[in-house]
């Protein structure tokens, strides 16, 4: 083993390990984030959870190809970066049916590369120029505008690199064996340049390696940072999806209690009740799912474009929940590595983040959760906040005040006597 | 023909028991425009000799817009004390024509002890249609255009879809769908509440908007299955000044205007 191969794989070695612990020290934080929240029993079956995952993640198939296919790609780098040689698989392949494979699958890497370059720049072209209006609101101002650019100019490096690589190849391959890998895109690349001397060749293709790996690391250690976490996230929230049908609201059982002994003084609240929290004012009084949630959120804005208020031009946009929601905790954790564990704000989600003339705006139609591809439920966090503002708080609107006192005093949200709940029947004949 | 509403409470009293009870609701019992609807579903299962009862003063609101609103303790009140109610008399089976109660009915009651099957009166005409129990006679609405509007808690909240459409269907009218119709409907704007208080500031009112997308099909009859849509709609064909040449009806009225109940 020469010199410079050995400082190769050295170098390998150091970049992807200091990576992977950069990376791993965001993901760790990500998770103690989301154990802010309260526990919450989701009460569903493998079956039904591999399902929601595979249904859902996978039902981006798009992603899964990407994934399959990147696979394959990253395990030949890997080798590569470890042993300092180059095309491992190819060269262990070669012979075999398994080359024919291989040569399918690197194909197939470099045709979706090329749709996926000339996809990003359509993409680009619609965050900048066409100003498609999902991409305009303003929550999407600043940091989530860039985090959106930042990942499509990454995924526009990371191809060039990846033509690089494989066209200096199969030029020196082409030169040394009179003919390519079988590879359609890089091979016509490949045959362009191929009158280039070796040493211009050796340096694209090495320059295109390097920048490759560099871009994957790049992209591993930015990915916690960005709302492209979802690639990831999508899994897990779709495996943990909630069984119960979009309307239902979750019971408060230590509310049920407490009416319960007033209705019947011989009924005693259980201890385990402990002290009644009022729906949620700030991420800790959210549930581990709906911090889970606000982490996959991939801010794509189908549920906004949904809303009924925001189609009105109503404050409310479920998207921005989302992100207020994951924002919040961002802050939180931003605050106790400076200040220590002990740290308080006095902020909170409801209020300080998510106003109450949005919360105030929602009319629970669950467009939003119907529309979410990955089935994330804004509502859930909306109606939280809404009991905080009414309970709590007691902030609502006069008119609610008013629904409340009927409702409490004539059994319905009008001012009517509930002896007249027959009067209808005088219509009848 | 004399039409009869039992009560639950003078039925029990006499040793009968309904086979289902018919759950009126706030609106259904109080609303003008709702009573009509309520008035129609009465004459149907009276001509099909349906053994039902209601509620009567001992139904009280199932809370639904409480706990929408946010106010749980409210929501729980009412909701004990129909359960306690429901479960005294032995109910089984229940009939709504609120999609708001319906859904906190079935989904909701469980998890306070409440446990019966519950049917939105879509569903249940649907059924009868299917077996042959309920006939609708074509005429009336033939060749007219109706489109139907998704309400949220029937659509989405419960998956309910197809069963209003069967219904209409039934008429031998023209069922036109607009382009947001089924899983996309837009909420009519009165959910969560907000019903019962103005819009917060912005530039339209949410019924306005729904009214004009089912109006892009020139319907004569938008057709509907909640009696706060049937109100927000009719606010909104009210507001084009469409009144005269667009209905807003229920589907339970459909089915009696074309019997002629
Ligand atoms: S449930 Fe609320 S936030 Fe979601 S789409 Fe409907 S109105 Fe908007
Ligand atoms: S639809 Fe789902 S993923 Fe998209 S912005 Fe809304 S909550 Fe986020």
């Amino acid at each position: 083993m020469s010199f410079l191969t050995i400082i190769q794989i050295l170098l390998f070695i150091t970049l992807v390990g200091a990576s992977f612990f950069v990376a791993f020290r965001k993901f760790k934080e990500i998770y103690d984030n989301i154990n802010m929240g309260k526990p919450e029993q989701i009460d569903t079956t493998l079956g039904f959870r591999l399902k929601s995952m595979f249904l859902i993640a996978f039902g981006q198939k798009k992603m899964f190809k990407l994934t399959f296919a990147t696979q394959i790609e990253l395990i030949e780098i890997f080798i590569d970066g470890l042993t300092g040689k180059h095309r491992i698989l190819y060269h262990a392949f070669e012979g075999s049916f398994l080359e024919s494979l291989y040569v399918f699958v690197i194909n197939f890497i470099e045709i979706l590369s090329l749709l996926t370059f000339i996809v990003t720049i359509i993409f680009i072209l619609r965050r900048t120029t066409f100003k498609v209006a999902r991409f305009q609101m303003p929550e999407l101002k600043g940091w989530p505008w860039r985090d959106a650019l930042n990942i499509l100019a990454f995924e526009l490096t990371l191809i060039t690199f990846i033509f690089m690589m494989n066209s200096g190849d199969s030029a020196l391959h082409m030169k040394e064996h009179g003919e390519g890998y079988g590879f359609i895109l890089s091979g016509f690349l490949g045959n362009m340049i191929s009158s280039f001397p070796n040493g211009l060749l050796h340096f694209i293709e090495k320059t295109g390696w390097w920048g490759h790996l560099c871009m994957v690391m790049v992209f591993l250690v930015y990915l916690p940072y960005s709302k492209h976490l979802h690639i990831l996230l999508a899994f897990p929230n779709t495996f943990f999806t909630r069984p119960e049908p979009k309307g239902e609201m979750r019971n408060m059982t230590a509310i049920e209690h407490e009416v319960k002994s007033m209705l019947d003084p011989s009924f005693v609240v259980p201890a385990t009740d402990g002290e009644i929290k009022f729906g949620a004012k700030d991420v800790y009084d959210l549930s581990w799912k709906s911090l889970l949630d606000a982490y996959s959120c991939t801010e794509c804005g189908r549920c906004t474009a949904a809303c009924p208020a925001n189609q009105t031009g109503k404050k409310l946009s479920p998207r921005k929940i989302m992100m207020d929601t994951r924002d919040r905790m961002e802050d939180i954790s931003k605050g106790k590595k400076e200040h220590g564990p002990d740290f308080a704000d006095n902020r909170n989600l409801l209020g300080d983040y998510v106003t109450k003339e949005e919360l105030r705006a929602c009319t629970t139609c669950n467009a939003c959760v119907e529309e979410c591809p990955v089935n994330i439920s804004p509502l859930n966090i909306i109606l939280e906040l809404r009991r905080n503002m009414i309970m709590d708080e007691a902030d609502s609107p006069a008119e609610w005040n008013t629904i409340f006192a009927n409702m409490e005093n004539n059994q319905a949200p009008w001012q009517f006597s509930p002896d007249d709940r027959l009067k209808w029947t005088e219509e009848l004949n | 023909m004399q039409y009869n509403v039992p009560v639950l409470s003078e039925l029990v009293a006499e040793g009968k028991t309904p086979d289902v009870v018919f759950w009126v609701g706030c609106a259904g019992s109080f609303d003008q425009r709702a009573q009509r609807v309520t008035v129609a579903f009465t004459k149907i299962l009276n001509r099909l000799q349906i053994n039902f009862a209601v509620l009567g003063t001992e139904e009280a609101c199932t809370g639904d817009p409480a706990r929408r609103a946010g106010n749980e303790f409210v929501f729980q009140m009412l909701a004990q004390q129909n359960i306690a109610a429901l479960n005294n008399y032995g109910v089984k089976k229940i009939v709504t024509t609120c999609p708001h109660c319906f859904n906190t009915l079935k989904n909701e009651y469980p998890a306070l002890g409440g446990n019966y099957e519950v049917v939105h009166h879509s569903t249940y005409l649907q059924q009868l249609i299917n077996e042959g129990k309920l006939k609708v006679e074509g005429g009336t609405f033939k060749g007219k255009k109706i489109t139907y509007h998704d309400s949220c808690y029937l659509g989405r909240a419960n998956d309910i879809y197809e069963a209003p459409r069967a219904v209409i269907e039934a008429l031998d009218a023209d069922l036109v769908e607009i382009k947001k119709c089924k899983t996309n409907g837009l909420c009519c704007g009165a959910g969560g509440g907000q019903m019962f208080k103005e819009d917060e500031p912005g530039k339209k009112r949410i019924n306005i908007e729904r009214t004009e997308q089912l109006m892009e099909v020139n319907p004569d009859v938008i057709a509907v299955a909640c009696p706060f849509c049937n109100t927000m709609i009719t606010d909104g064909v009210k507001n084009e000044n469409k009144q005269d040449t667009i209905k807003v009806v229920d589907i339970a009225e459909l089915i009696a205007q074309a019997n002629s109940y």
